[in-house]
């Protein structure tokens, strides 16, 4: 079996984070990424033994580092595994995963050390169900983030570099199994000076991953709420900067406005939605659509209300509709005196705080309303990591194979041999749909060319 | 009224490219086997284009020859033009192709049929299907012929329920007019066979003096002709014909689209889903309307007729409409029409309820192959009729199936995307459809699958001795090449900067400078001291193997990474929507497919690797 490699401690505030890497290369694994102090060697340490080192990728300093061997079969999953215990936080411990993941590791997929526990006997039969739960839970978890992801801004730049992939997969498919018919020749040339360019757009997505500035990480979560309730103005107040314009005008808000935020330990990935409402206004009805959608993604709500009058229709429509989502209750406007029937927000909501979002008042209350909302499912969290890992990965993969593709036209290979390169690059970034290479370039063959006997 | 005629082991039903092949490997596998076919004369009829083999197809002729089968041979004997395609785009997608004398191969394989022990050919259309608590127990024929059978191969190609459309005529039909075969779609179906509507079609044939071949491109076969089977001895091959190219214009497209209310497909009276690949003229003329012109081929239908194919112009429009069209074409001007293009509907089965072996799931000892499963082609037809045949005669012969991996072979390929995925059109073979197109090569069929047949029993000792002798030429030839150096010298220099490539200053590996895109193993022939002379196609192997070496091992670590999840065999017969916690879609997709591994599972869309991970932790609580 691959060896898998995983943040195993929850994304919340913490000492340490420990990245648990587990199969028949997980030693071999450690080795490349982990350097101990003094004379300790990896290869030699003995289960249930640790070494105090240095974590590294490619020789950069990631971390001073705690390393645990367990060796095969006494370990959790049967196989050998290797712990690294390193400093709190996500940056961290997610730059040793990535030294993992590039080091011959894979990212362990839902459920998959107690899988394997399973499989290699560690866990009775009894616990197959429970097992099998686990997987279920968590991949009905990441499916609803693979979801989210798919409405970001990396997974539309990546599809587009996909869909030109996909273009030039076509194009020598259909040349090379029609080649009595009427179609363009493939040039070496201009596959090259696309695929150069198909290149710089992949490895501008991996870096701006890198940068964190579309970093897509955290928790989803969404401002809604009906018209002028103050949505933005507590978006602008939680972001500590004038992103959204603020105006007494209902329905000023049209697009979604997104921004990364620290909320206490909790990052959150902030949208502002446009005011939720029946309208006759065409662009407005699109904004309204828009935040449904982003509702639907959202793993956390909070829901405005304006507390100093009366719900209305537009309020319980969306009382109704985000019932059994994970939400805060917010109501704003604790400044002015309260008109709202608190009784059936608090029958509906199990967390409310008021606030005033104008004068930055109620919202540490938020902030820990936010951390017991998450404190009761930590799971989701690393689960939004992973997912982004995943796809992180799967964009870092097809960069690698569109190198390749590019060396190997330089050098002057066939091009049935490029056209496997070409296969491997768009193949990694199909897995973030879980479409099949196969399918998808001979669908593309038939829709794009007019071929036949 | 029935009466009893005869006992077999194996009733293969059609004598067209399936049933041929599953009838001849049956035999010569020990079985008591009866072909049966509505005509004689119709036994392995080309009714559409008189060429073998083309691009992926030209691999399954090869593989089929590997394995023991008949096409390759034929074609080999009856080919009027022979022509490796795909020549300078990388030797994974090299393909044979090779016009056929159509009525000399329907000789020549009517006569190995004949020839062959064990083989017993009839003509009768078969119109029901025995079973006895769900297994096969044989057949009974339009004239009340009953004959027992212990497996029974369905390959009634176009045949079974066959309409023919000609404008706003039809009428039921076999190809090339035929009789169609009636009875048998209904005894199917009561026996749980799930049969849909495909529908295909052929162009027309056209007479020689009325084609003007002075005003069209001419095409002739390769000087250098490779044989597809691996026992034709290369010398005296020779092309016989040529091909010519012609195209459509504005006008012809006038034709058409101001005749579209007469064709029975836009009219609505076709039912059966066409194939995507090879689309009707009128089809293309609708669907790419910003091409100016599409390209036809006129092709001999052989050396003892005047008739003349017409690829690219397959039609369902009224004959006076397919004479005005092809009249408006450069060199068709006085065009004299001999058959009229027709569309043709035929029944077929879903092939998801087919096993890797095509057995039948629900019924033990029923094969499908051929377009019955809903494939197309000669060569798709061909080797489903091998894989059926040498399955049927295995199981009665209480041997292990034989399931051909998606790794090893083109027809494993055709036969897993059938099987797993199914097909909502007639499925054609393309080399797009394999992920591992550089091992599947056609110049090594041979070494991928002669041992398999020589382990069913349908490659002979001599055959595989053959191959091995090559094998070990060719390893000890790389072997040497890799080890041997050759010295820069000024004619050696002078070559290599020629070439374009880089000069030598200090020694170098023979297998270094092979592996340069830029030259070939032969160019370094004059200056590799020690070479032996060694026959072509080892020579090819040495330096296709050193050549692609990377890109083979690439494909090895993700064949071996499939292949375990391949090993993980499924139990049949199973209720996924029991297996705790697996996603409704997927347990309704895997109930359907019933797949044969995990691996197989994996494949089929709407299973998650979630999903997966559950069928294997469900599939080992299993088997504890």
């Amino acid at each position: 079996m691959s060896t898998i490699a995983a943040i195993s401690t929850p994304n919340a505030a913490g000492g340490i984070a420990v990245i648990r890497i587990s199969g028949d290369n997980a030693i071999a694994v450690a080795k490349r990424i982990f350097i101990p102090f003094g004379e300790k060697c990896i290869d030699t340490m003995e289960g249930y033994t640790c070494a105090y080192g240095i974590a590294h990728s490619g020789g950069e300093r990631i971390d001073d580092c705690i390393l645990t061997v367990f060796r095969s079969p006494h370990s959790y999953t049967g196989e050998d595994i290797v712990e690294i215990s390193c400093h709190g936080g996500l940056f961290v411990s997610k730059k040793i995963l990535r030294a993992a993941l590039k080091n011959g590791a894979v990212t362990a997929e839902p459920g998959e050390f107690t899988k394997r526990a399973y499989i290699n006997g560690k866990i009775d039969l009894t616990q197959a169900e429970a097992v099998m739960d686990i997987i279920a839970a968590k991949s009905e978890v990441e499916l609803k983030m693979a979801e989210s992801l798919r409405e970001g801004t990396v997974y539309k730049a990546a599809k587009k570099c996909s869909e030109r992939i996909l273009k030039l997969l076509s194009g020598l498919a259909a040349w090379t199994d029609y080649p009595d018919e009427d179609i363009p020749e493939v040039e070496p040339k201009a596959l090259l000076a696309e695929l150069s360019k198909i290149y710089n757009d992949l490895s501008a997505l991996v870096s701006d991953y890198d940068r964190g500035r579309i970093l897509r990480e955290g928790v989803a979560a969404a401002i809604v709420g009906r018209p002028n309730v103050g949505k933005s103005t507590l978006f602008n107040c939680l972001s500590g900067c004038n992103r959204s314009i603020v105006t007494d005008i209902a329905g000023t808000t049209r697009d979604v406005v997104e921004e990364s935020i620290n909320l206490g330990d909790i990052k959150l990935r902030l949208s502002d939605t446009a005011g939720i409402r029946d309208t006759d206004d065409v662009i407005e009805g699109i904004g309204v659509e828009i935040a449904w959608k982003t509702v639907e993604a959202a793993e956390l709500i909070i829901a405005v209300f304006d507390g100093s009058c009366p719900l209305k229709a537009d309020d319980i429509e969306l009382i109704k509709k985000i019932k059994n989502k994970k939400c805060i209750a917010v109501i704003n406007k604790s400044d002015k005196d309260t008109a709202i029937e608190e009784q059936i927000l608090k029958e509906n909501f199990i967390h409310l705080v008021y606030i005033s979002a104008i004068d930055n008042i109620g919202i540490s209350e938020l902030e820990s309303a936010v951390k017991e909302v998450f404190e009761a499912n930590p799971e989701s969290i690393s689960m939004t990591t992973a997912a982004n890992e995943r796809q992180r990965l799967c964009i870092e993969g097809a960069l690698e194979s569109v190198k390749e593709a590019l060396d190997a036209l330089k050098y002057g290979e066939m091009l049935d041999a490029v056209n496997v390169l070409l296969d491997e690059a768009e193949q990694k970034i199909l897995e973030l749909t879980g479409e099949k290479i196969t399918d998808v370039v001979v669908d593309e063959v038939f829709s794009r060319f007019c071929v036949g006997k | 009224m029935t009466y009893k005629m005869g006992e077999f082991d194996v009733i293969v039903v059609g004598g067209g490219h399936a049933g041929i092949e599953a009838a001849l490997s049956a035999a010569r596998l020990g079985c008591k086997t009866a072909m049966f076919t509505i005509s004689l004369d119709q036994i392995a009829n080309m009714p559409c284009n008189p060429s073998i083999g083309g691009t992926a197809k030209g691999h399954l002729v090869r593989e089929i020859d590997a394995l023991g089968g008949e096409m390759g041979k034929a074609a080999d004997k009856c080919f009027i033009q022979s022509r490796m395609l795909n020549r300078g785009k990388g030797p994974a997608v090299h393909s044979l192709r090779v016009q056929a004398d159509r009525v000399q191969y329907h000789n020549y394989m009517k006569n190995v049929c004949e020839n062959q022990e064990n083989l017993c050919i009839k003509q009768g259309e078969v119109s029901k299907l025995l079973t006895e608590n769900g297994k096969v127990t044989g057949i009974v024929t339009s004239l009340g012929a009953e004959y027992s059978a212990k497996a029974v191969i369905i390959a009634t190609g176009t045949y079974l329920k066959g309409k023919i459309h000609v404008g706003e005529s039809s009428y039921e039909s076999g190809p090339d007019s035929a009789l169609p075969s009636i009875g048998l779609s209904q005894s199917l179906t009561e026996n749980g066979v799930e049969l849909r509507r495909f529908k295909t079609g052929t162009p027309c044939r056209v007479h020689k003096r009325s084609i003007n071949f002075s005003v069209m491109e001419r095409q002739d076969g390769d000087d250098n002709i490779i044989p597809f089977s691996f026992d034709t001895p290369v010398n005296d091959l020779h092309n016989k014909v040529s091909c010519y190219v012609s195209y459509t214009n504005s006008n012809t497209h006038e034709v058409i689209l101001s005749n579209l209310d007469r064709s029975p497909l836009y009219a609505g009276r076709i039912e059966g889903v066409g194939p995507r690949y090879c689309p009707s003229i009128e089809d293309k003329v609708v669907r790419f309307s910003d091409k100016p012109r599409h390209q036809l081929f006129v092709e001999p239908m052989g050396l003892s007729t005047e008739e003349y194919y017409l690829q690219g112009m397959s039609s369902s429009l009224p004959e006076d409409v397919q004479l005005a069209f092809l009249r408006t074409i450069n060199g068709l001007e006085n065009v004299e029409i001999m058959r009229p293009a027709y569309a043709i509907e035929y029944d077929c089965c879903d092939p998801l309820q087919l096993m890797p072996t095509l057995e039948f799931k629900n019924i033990s000892g029923l094969y499908g192959a051929g377009q019955f499963n809903g494939s197309s082609g000669y060569e798709e037809a061909a080797a489903q009729g091998l894989v059926a045949g040498i399955n049927a005669a295995l199981k009665i012969k209480g041997r292990d199936a034989v399931i051909f991996e998606r790794s090893g072979s083109y027809i494993g390929t055709l036969i897993d995307d059938l099987v797993t995925k199914g097909c909502s059109d007639p499925y054609r073979m393309m080399t797009s459809r394999s992920e591992y197109r550089l091992i599947l090569r056609q110049d090594n069929a041979d070494q991928r699958l002669m041992p398999i047949g020589h382990e069913i029993g349908l490659v002979s000792d001599e055959r595989i001795e053959k191959l091995n002798t090559k094998i070990k030429m060719i390893e000890s030839e790389i072997k040497r090449v890799s080890r041997e150096t050759i010295k820069p010298t000024f004619e050696l220099n002078k070559m290599l900067e020629e070439k374009g490539t880089a000069s030598l200053k200090t020694g170098c590996k023979i297998a270094e400078l092979i592996r340069r895109p830029q030259l070939k193993y032969s160019d370094l022939m004059p200056y590799d001291i020690n070479h032996s002379s060694l026959p072509d196609d080892v020579c090819e192997q040495v330096e296709l193997q050193i050549k692609y070496k990377g890109y083979i091992e690439k494909q090895l670590v993700q064949i071996e990474q499939a292949s375990k999840l391949e090993r993980k065999i499924l139990p049949q017969n199973t209720d996924y929507s029991k297996v705790h916690g697996l996603r409704l879609e997927a347990a309704e997709k895997l109930n359907k497919v019933q797949p044969a591994s995990i691996g197989q599972a994996a494949r089929i869309s709407g299973v998650s690797p979630a999903d997966v991970s559950m069928l294997i932790v469900w599939l080992k609580k299993e088997t504890e």
